[in-house]
């Protein structure tokens, strides 16, 4: 008789992913099931990557839903910080929109909003020092406003503009500014994560005391380079933090494309022997407890640390996305851990440090800010209507011009 | 009959050989249930099933080495890299594994796989939606480089690369897509409907590779071009008014060098144009070839017109993007020497 297990005895068939729901059908966001708020356990920061694994499958959350404080990872941050974060995030999704309309009235080529992700990068901002190195995907703008960038800077990169500190040469929204721990932002998905692990390791060879932080994608960490950076981080104890912001979406495809169903992204940190930790990243206390445990861990020669950010993509992946071809439209709004900026308003709020009233003049002061940064940087000029001499577009290839290069620009008449 | 753009035959063609053949599958970084973000893949999945037209993780290297798997097995699969600035993860992977899979296992296992990707600039996609890294592959051994200019060809060609037996890296000039650009940037784009080559028959037929097609006739200067730059040179010799004869290469490897080597020997003068940096590029190796089929009858220096060599900038798309003056220049210069 045939042994049932041998081959045959059922035909193979092929699974492909599919999202529980899709434009048409009402949102299902039921296998999001947040713990409470205070309940995950927060290891010391020598904790043993073994002995780590389950935080890989919790989740770090610290504001409840009363907007109290509450467990281990309360991070006991000063209202001082606390508005500070407040005003970041704030700032951040009013420079979003501005930009967002600009590119929709044609005074620039692309856009990318942030929206319902400001506390990762804003919390990590300033969870770390001013000079700890970031490199990061298109979506962490704000560090740059948390670290003081000037907004009119950016809007130069945006326009490509004469005064564009990139001179022209990079899409709109791919800043680089070194002075302010903010590594040049590449097109090409998680070639940031094993570059900062370099960059951690010669920080260590230096005997420096600066750590890199690193962000990356859901969708992105499908690549090998994030494979790489994990290994590496691993094999050299790298000062590294390494974030995965795991928005549920990378473009039209949802994150069980990328291994998502199967396991949690912060379990990748398993295989590797590096400590995991999966948060709440739109509870803006539980990411900064995060980021100081990670940055404790990687500033005391204890390594590296993976943290998945458990968030929401709310807006399209670019201007050039329309979401409700892919997605419910209201599936943003039913996200079960509700939005950064509301809950740590509320959380302000309730300990006695903020107001409604306060709250509407902090949003009118940063819609002020970016205005006025607006008209300086329309000033110099939208895309197109002013940018870097045409000669600069054959500078930078290589320290000292060859002579073929020299050729092409007189060729040119530049 | 029907009257398409690029991007409805290339989808006319994925149609077609997944109704015709089982064994064609399609995956990519958003092409499923979305269509791809060009939508060349649009309602494939639908019609034809989840498992024929499917997202990938966003892995080159992981799709070009799933594809390669699937070859060996049997299938024909039609994979998509989102833009071809995005190859590189997996390049290894056709450089060293595709390409070579049939010579070094003497037949025994064959990579018969084609790989899409929207190539080329003119859309201010600066430095990573807009380069034209043809020749990176031209140069490997064991692959065929495909790049159509039209969408009769698009979908012709489309099929016989499914069809070939060899691994074929299929390169589509993603400013053609919906209209027919000629480099003339601040005119209107001409929709395909006004363009013959937009007659597409709705069922099966093929382009074969390795033939070049003249899309204009002419007694003075031989042009030779591909992709979005048949067109540009198409716009040149009018602009220049001059009688060039214009060569659709559409298959860069095998090439298909009688049509080449007449048409020089008949005008007696050849500029060669790409979009992509000049340096190395494919431009050199058709420079090479005419130099040594024609040389007695060539009456001046071949010209090259190509981009310049810097990464694509953003701000400065048109003077990066070597349009119909560029060209019309060297035809000029060509004429007078
Ligand atoms: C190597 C590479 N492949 C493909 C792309 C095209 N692409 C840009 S963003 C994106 C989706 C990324 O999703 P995710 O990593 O989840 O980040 P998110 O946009 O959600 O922040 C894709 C496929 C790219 N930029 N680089
Ligand atoms: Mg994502």
């Amino acid at each position: 008789m045939k042994n049932p297990l041998m081959k045959n005895a059922t035909s193979l068939s092929l699974r492909i992913p599919t999202p529980k729901a899709r434009p048409g059908d009402p949102a299902d966001l039921s296998h999001v099931n947040p713990p409470p708020a205070g309940e995950t356990p927060r290891p010391d920061v020598s904790a043993s990557a073994h002995d780590m694994r389950d935080m890989a499958f919790k989740l770090v959350r610290v504001l409840n839903d009363a907007g109290e404080a509450v467990g281990p990872w309360n991070p006991a941050l000063d209202a001082q910080t606390l508005r500070r974060g407040l005003r970041v995030m704030l700032l951040t999704r009013a420079f979003d929109d501005r930009m967002y309309r600009m590119q929709r009235q044609g005074k620039t080529s692309f856009y990318m909003k942030s929206t319902g992700e400001e506390a990762i990068p804003t919390a990590a901002a300033l969870a770390l020092e001013k000079d700890d190195m970031c490199f990061t995907s298109y979506r962490q703008q704000a560090i740059l406003f948390a670290r003081d960038y000037p907004l009119v800077t950016m809007m130069n990169q945006i326009y490509s503009n004469a005064a564009d500190p990139n001179r022209g040469r990079q899409m709109p929204v791919h800043y680089s500014a070194k002075q302010y721990g903010f590594f040049s932002i590449s097109g090409n998905l998680a070639t940031q994560v094993p570059q900062a692990v370099g960059w951690a390791m010669a920080s260590a060879y230096k005997k420096d005391n600066r750590i890199a932080c690193t962000f990356v994608g859901d969708g992105a960490t499908a690549e090998g380079d994030f494979h790489q950076a994990m290994t590496f981080a691993s094999v050299y104890h790298a000062p590294v933090i390494i974030n995965v912001v795991n928005n549920q979406w990378a473009i039209s495809s949802f994150q069980g494309i990328a291994g998502g169903d199967e396991t949690t992204f912060a379990a990748r940190a398993i295989g590797y022997g590096v400590p995991p930790l999966r948060v709440d990243g739109n509870d803006f206390l539980a990411v900064y407890g995060a980021i100081a445990w990670a940055a404790e861990r990687a500033r005391t020669n204890m390594g590296p640390t993976l943290i998945e950010h458990y968030t929401y993509r709310v807006e399209g992946h670019s201007t050039s996305d329309d979401p409700t071809r892919y997605r419910p439209a209201e599936e943003p709004r039913r996200w079960p851990l509700g939005d950064p900026v509301e809950r740590l308003k509320q959380h302000l709020i309730v300990i006695g440090e903020w107001s409604d009233a306060r709250h509407k003049a902090l949003e009118k002061e940063v819609a002020e800010e970016v205005k006025t940064a607006a008209k300086e940087a329309e000033a110099i000029g939208t895309l197109g209507q002013s940018r870097p001499s045409v000669k600069e577009m054959f500078e930078d290839v290589y320290k000292e011009q060859p002579w073929h290069l020299r050729r092409q620009r007189q060729e040119l008449g530049t | 009959m029907a009257t398409m753009t690029m991007i409805q035959a290339l989808n006319n063609a994925m149609d077609t050989m997944l109704a015709k053949d089982p064994d064609v599958l399609i995956f990519g970084e958003d092409v499923g249930y979305f269509g791809g973000v060009f939508r060349a893949t649009d309602g494939l999945q639908k019609k034809h099933g989840i498992t024929r037209c499917f997202d990938a993780p966003i892995a080159e290297s992981g799709i070009v080495a799933a594809a390669i798997g699937m070859a060996a097995y049997g299938l024909r699969p039609v994979i998509e890299i989102q833009f071809a600035d995005y190859i590189y993860p997996g390049y290894d992977q056709i450089v060293s594994e595709a390409a070579r899979l049939r010579y070094r296992s003497a037949g025994d296992f064959t990579a018969p796989l084609t790989l899409r990707s929207p190539y080329g600039g003119g859309i201010f996609g600066g430095q990573t939606h807009s380069q034209s890294p043809e020749a990176l592959f031209t140069h490997v051994a064991g692959l065929k480089t495909v790049i159509p200019s039209n969408p009769y060809d698009a979908k012709g060609l489309l099929i016989s690369a499914i069809e070939d037996d060899d691994p074929v890296i299929f390169f589509e000039p993603k400013r053609l897509y919906s209209g027919r650009f000629d480099g003339w940037h601040e005119k209107p784009v001409e929709t395909w409907s006004a363009h013959p080559a937009s007659d597409v028959p709705e069922g099966y037929y093929n382009v074969p590779l390795g033939k070049a097609a003249i899309a204009r006739e002419g007694q003075a200067v031989t042009v030779l071009a591909y992709g979005t730059m048949v067109h540009v040179a198409l716009a040149a010799a009018e602009f220049a008014k001059i009688d060039a004869e214009v060569i659709d290469l559409r298959t860069l490897v095998p090439l298909d060098i009688e049509t080449i080597v007449a048409s020089v020997n008949k005008t007696g003068r050849c500029v060669v144009v790409h979009e992509a940096t000049r340096t190395s590029g494919f431009g050199a190796e058709l420079s090479a070839l005419v130099q040594e089929h024609c040389f007695w009858k060539l009456e001046a220096p071949i010209e090259r017109v190509a981009g310049w060599d810097t990464p694509y900038p953003h701000a400065f798309e048109w003077e990066y993007f070597p349009g119909p003056k560029r060209v019309a220049a060297a035809l000029t210069r060509t004429l007078e020497a």
